[in-house]
């Protein structure tokens, strides 16, 4: 099977799928509270939070730390149950789903993912094609070219035979997004990709996520607190700050300084790019020194 | 891209087996009474094609009665042993945890000891009893380890190690104070040791649990290599998270308590087994379980033998021969991760 049989497996499904103009993903009132203990006032509350996203969209869930996207996204993957409203995919309850079924439609891609033991790159990948297997869940000729073409669309083919301990961060985390991939998702999640990523990795990274969600049609949603690539990458941008969704919408229209100012609590210049999408950097509180771009 | 296929399993498996099967005569042919090989293997052979009665009464006696009997009690703990290693440390993601360390081993031995006294008319008594301390004392040292929800692997370690101790104290105290006919003597329950020979209903039920248990955990080996990567992880890849450890919790604590209630705590087995299997055919749990099982029945076979044949006439306790040869092994393993 190659790259281009991958893809028309993916658009077959597709059409399976109801039609293109409804929502791939509807998050409809979602809210959630984190408490100690089941009885005891909650630590933590999501308010509740909606927001929609089509198929070959990307979509960055925006805000500082402790704003709630990290629990947004689980609420999204299925992990966590929402405290009320409800999370549909193809208007499909996503906690209805099982285990299995919800990993071959949900992928998603943690900060960072430690292994006790070490493993090959190429084990790791085909680990992603684990809600695909049976009884021993030996890998099949299918999944390890689906598991070559998603190490190809990382740029890691190279690595397949190589140790996880011995990767590089940014090998790493292509690596686990390849892992990711193999799962064949048509939604796409993750946590902070580029946290432990120099900027030329993190530009790198995000470039791929926009390839890869055009060429597989995958919806793919990023928690990140990076203002400039959200603005830069993101088609639809949901801001958060302290467990309340203030805004959505695209990135011009999220981006306004009084309203960033206040929800990253720093001083900040907007002005719009090029592109037509907005730019944001930090203003020195020095006088003199030029602007920081964040 | 070299992913594990069923040919490199059997021949791995093939190939341990046939180790096995050479340790095993090898430890028929040590002892007291000298038997040489060539006679062994004709005798073996005897028996396989249904001629055991053409054997001589007093070969008979020594090899098939009193060494065969002892040698595969040996397989079926070291199998036994091995796994449950190699399930917990998958479980609590930590590689020094085995049945002995967690301090199960102890906790099935004490609930062998309790069995046995309250209601020793009952053969089915010790083995349920160790079952239910194996239990016990896993969900104790699991919660013990917790530390804000999540399980933190010093902290396990410590809860289990202080377990064990607390637990050997018990059984020493038990056995200081309480006059039963069943005692078999502290060393056997704080040590292990093969030389009690079983009932047949007793081997009979080990292998049958050993078998169940062994295959329960296998079931769960491709869902064991993701838990590694951690549980919300492995939920996101399809796996089925509490199922996974409440098989895998369970049937380890049965290899524990089976292995325990035929010959008390050994330890050592469950730690290194795992890792000398890893160490040579990679981590894989589903080559790395039936590789344990063969594993662990080579080694204590193997140490059983030594443990005979090193101070003969007198016999060291098997878990004696594991502990020299194990602590050693697990302070370089520690050593190792806290670097």
């Amino acid at each position: 099977m190659s790259a281009s049989d991958t893809r028309s497996a993916l658009a077959s499904r597709d059409a399976a799928a109801p039609a293109a103009e409804l929502p791939r993903l509807s998050v409809e009132q979602a809210s959630y509270a984190y408490a100690h203990q089941r009885r005891s006032a909650p630590m933590f509350t999501l308010s509740a939070t909606s927001f929609q996203a089509r198929q070959r969209e990307v979509v960055a869930i925006l805000g500082p730390n402790a704003s709630g996207k990290s629990t947004l996204l689980q609420i999204i993957s299925g992990a966590l149950k929402p405290l009320s409203g409800r999370v549909l995919l193809d208007g499909v309850e996503i906690r209805s789903l099982g285990t299995r079924t919800r990993a071959q439609r949900i992928a998603f891609v943690e900060q960072q993912s430690q292994l006790v033991f070490p493993a090959t790159v190429g084990e790791y990948v085909l680990q992603g094609r684990h809600a695909y297997g049976r009884a021993l869940h030996l890998a099949t000729e299918e999944d390890i070219v689906l598991g070559m073409n998603a190490l190809a669309q990382v740029g890691a083919e190279h690595l397949a035979d190589r140790r996880m301990d011995q990767l590089s961060g940014g090998e790493k985390q292509r690596v686990i997004l390849a892992r990711a991939l193999a799962q064949q998702p048509l939604l796409l999640l993750l946590d902070e990709p580029t946290l432990h990523l120099d900027i030329g990795a993190q530009v790198d990274l995000l470039e791929r996520l926009r390839r890869l969600s055009e060429e597989n049609r995958q919806t793919v949603i990023v928690v990140t607190h990076e203002l400039g690539l959200a603005a830069e990458f993101a088609d639809q941008v949901v801001l958060l700050h302290s467990g309340k969704c203030l805004r959505v919408g695209t990135a011009a229209e999220v981006y306004q300084r009084e309203l960033l100012e206040q929800v990253f609590s720093a001083s900040l210049d907007v002005e719009t790019g090029p592109a037509g999408r907005p730019r944001v950097s930090l203003r020195s509180r020095s006088d003199g020194a030029g602007p920081r771009t964040t | 891209m070299r992913p594990l296929t069923l040919r490199r399993l059997l021949w791995t498996c093939g190939s341990l087996v046939a180790l096995l099967l050479v340790i095993i005569v090898v430890a028929l042919k040590l002892g007291a009474v000298p038997v040489s090989v060539t006679d062994l293997v004709m005798s073996l052979g005897r028996v396989a094609i249904g001629r055991s009665d053409q054997l001589p009464a007093e070969y008979r006696l020594i090899v098939f009665d009193i060494r065969l009997p002892r040698i595969l009690l040996g397989v079926m703990v070291g199998a036994a042993l091995s796994v449950a290693g190699a399930g917990f440390q998958a479980l609590l993601r930590n590689p020094l945890a085995d049945p002995y360390v967690l301090g199960v081993s102890s906790g099935s031995a004490l609930g062998a000891i309790i069995a046995i006294n309250v209601a020793p008319q009952f053969a089915l008594a010790t083995p349920l009893g160790a079952f239910l301390g194996a239990v016990a004392t896993i969900t104790c040292v699991y919660f013990l380890g917790l530390r804000e929800g999540n399980l933190d692997s010093t902290t396990l370690l410590l809860a289990g190690i202080i377990c064990a101790s607390f637990l050997s104290a018990i059984i020493m105290f038990l056995m200081t104070t309480l006059s039963s006919r069943d005692q078999r003597g502290m060393a056997f329950w704080l040590m292990g040791d093969l030389s009690t020979p079983q009932t047949s209903d007793v081997r009979w039920l080990f292998l049958v649990g050993l078998v169940v248990a062994i295959g329960a955990i296998y079931t769960t080996a491709a869902d064991l290599n993701l838990l590694l990567t951690g549980e919300r992880e492995a939920a996101h890849l399809g796996v089925e998270v509490t199922r996974v450890k409440l098989v895998v919790y369970v049937a380890a604590s049965l290899l524990t308590a089976l292995a325990v209630s035929a010959s008390g705590a050994i330890g050592y087995v469950g730690l290194l087994i795992p890792h000398a299997m890893r160490f040579l055919f990679g981590s894989d749990y589903r080559l790395l379980i039936p590789a344990s099982a063969l594993g662990g029945a080579i080694a204590i076979v193997a140490a059983d033998a030594l443990a005979r044949t090193v101070v003969a006439p007198t016999e060291l306790p098997v878990g004696a021969v594991t502990a020299i040869a194990g602590a050693p092994i697990f302070i370089y393993l520690l050593r190792r991760r806290m670097r």
